[in-house]
């Protein structure tokens, strides 16, 4: 593909006696919201590790933005949430941001941007440590979205959000899409997966399919994402 | 390496610790206090201004050590570093912001233990207050560029911790405070002659007992903060952007 962000090729990952991936191969176009969906433990995270560079690989290459995935040149250019969050507790939300906008060499009113697109208006001088689950995440995924990041790697993004949240944030993710930013968002909730233009389908270390979500329901011929995922799971199973 | 990154670094772990006042008076009090109970200890000025000096390096040392260790443990199990490895910030920002921060502590923490010391207490300083006060520093530095690099062979803050009593007190108890180091067996004075600290207390006591400014003390000057220089860059080398 010639317009790809990320390239990933027969990427293998053992991990503790374990492969974890089990040679990956697939294409990330740019200015796409990318779904990586599967069950928890199917190597998602490390896929995505893998592709921002901090994962120590077995064999394979990752290509990001014409660059090996994890170079000098690539630092700053993703935005990378992880699942559980990266963040200062005993550091206000705005403190925290302010950090890594500084970091990033970010302009500072990019710290009042993320702030807003995630709504955390109201939370912005509390105490990281103080926040429920959801509005750390937030606080963590707002991380990400400073400075103007080519391409965004989420990490489960939306756990423990409440549905108008979750709503709202992929309205987000959508706007950003729209403005060329690339992303590739993970997560274990199949429902979420309508909302991505393209779909990655992972299982135990490897990829089911690569598909938008109209052609994969097409040529499984299943009425959802939930069917098409186990006909790929069962076609994969007695093969 | 950016001087912005940096002094933002630094500005982060300083206000980190706004938000910890207990933090920050226990460390700033705890030497002071300790120097205080030592003189009562003994009762005898001269007792205690034999011992004194080492005390206000060690002391420091310790605090400084335990602190690092647990502050960088943290920002290794919490994702903060892998972030941070993930953008544009050199190892060395990193290292400095946190020499930085916890180095300004350091700087008060001694000035305030060495003025009740010299002031109340009745410590005798041969040469100038203000070099007993830059070896002091110099040591609590010493502590703190260790804790960095042992925190890299911790798991958890319990085990951070326990690094505290493997480190440090074999170095105290080597380093000529209870014992003179040319007096103990073969053995033990060569490991003395290779542990840091034994410099740091050498120093310590010269400055306190000759006003002369000689080859040895800067022999010991030079050690100290060689050994913190290469601590930090160990340190440095611990820190990893991409890890299994």
């Amino acid at each position: 593909m010639a317009d790809s962000v990320v390239s990933v090729a027969g990427l293998r990952v053992r991990h503790g006696g374990r492969e974890v991936l089990r040679g990956i191969d697939c294409e990330i176009a740019r200015g796409s919201v990318t779904g990586l969906l599967g069950p928890s433990g199917c190597g998602k995270t490390t896929l995505l590790r893998a592709i921002v560079g901090v994962q120590m690989l077995t064999t394979g290459t990752v290509t990001v933005l014409g660059e090996p995935a994890g170079s000098r040149e690539l630092r700053g250019r993703i935005g990378y949430a992880t699942q559980n969050p990266a963040e200062y507790p005993d550091l206000t939300v705005a403190e925290a941001l302010r950090y890594f906008a500084a970091v990033l060499r970010a302009p500072k009113s990019d710290v009042d941007r993320v702030v807003a697109e995630v709504a955390l208006g109201d939370h912005a001088d509390a105490l990281i440590g103080t926040l429920s689950g959801g509005e750390r995440s937030r606080a963590n995924l707002a991380v990400a979205l400073l400075g103007a990041p080519e391409l965004l790697v989420l990490d489960e993004p939306t756990v423990g959000l409440d549905p108008l949240l979750r709503d709202e944030l992929w309205t987000l993710f959508g706007r950003l899409a729209a403005r060329g930013t690339t992303l590739l968002v993970s997560s274990h909730v199949l429902d979420e997966a309508s909302r991505c233009e393209r779909l990655l389908l992972m299982r135990e270390g490897a990829l089911l399919a690569h598909d938008e979500p109209d052609e994969l329901l097409r040529r499984t011929g299943t009425p959802d994402l939930e069917q098409a995922f186990l006909f790929l799971v069962r076609q994969g199973a007695s093969r | 390496m950016s001087a912005s990154v940096t002094l933002a670094t630094n500005r982060r772990i300083l206000t980190q610790l706004r938000h910890d006042p207990r933090t920050v008076v226990l460390l700033l009090v705890v030497p002071t206090l300790l120097m205080v109970l030592l003189r009562f200890v003994f009762n005898s000025p001269e007792q205690f201004g034999g011992i004194a000096p080492a005390l206000l390096g060690i002391f420091p040392f310790t605090l400084m050590f335990l602190i690092t260790s647990v502050t960088t443990l943290r920002e290794r199990t919490s994702g903060t570093l892998e972030r941070l490895m993930t953008m544009p910030i050199a190892k060395l920002d990193l290292l400095l912001g946190y020499a930085l921060a916890f180095g300004l502590l350091a700087v008060v923490q001694v000035a305030l233990a060495a003025l009740v010391s010299v002031t109340w207490l009745g410590l005798d300083v041969a040469s100038s207050v203000w070099l007993l006060l830059l070896v002091a520093v110099l040591d609590a530095l010493l502590g703190m560029a260790l804790g960095l690099f042992v925190s890299a062979f911790a798991r958890t803050e319990f085990q951070a911790v326990q690094f505290m009593p493997v480190v440090v007190l074999p170095q105290f108890l080597l380093c000529g405070l209870l014992q003179p180091r040319d007096e103990m067996g073969l053995l033990l004075s060569w490991i003395s002659d290779v542990l840091p600290l034994s410099y740091a207390v050498d120093a310590l006591d010269r400055v306190t007992h000759s006003a002369e400014f000689d080859g040895t003390l800067v022999r010991d000057l030079a050690v100290v903060a060689g050994s913190a220089l290469l601590a930090l860059v160990l340190g440095a080398a611990t820190l990893r952007r991409r890890t299994p």
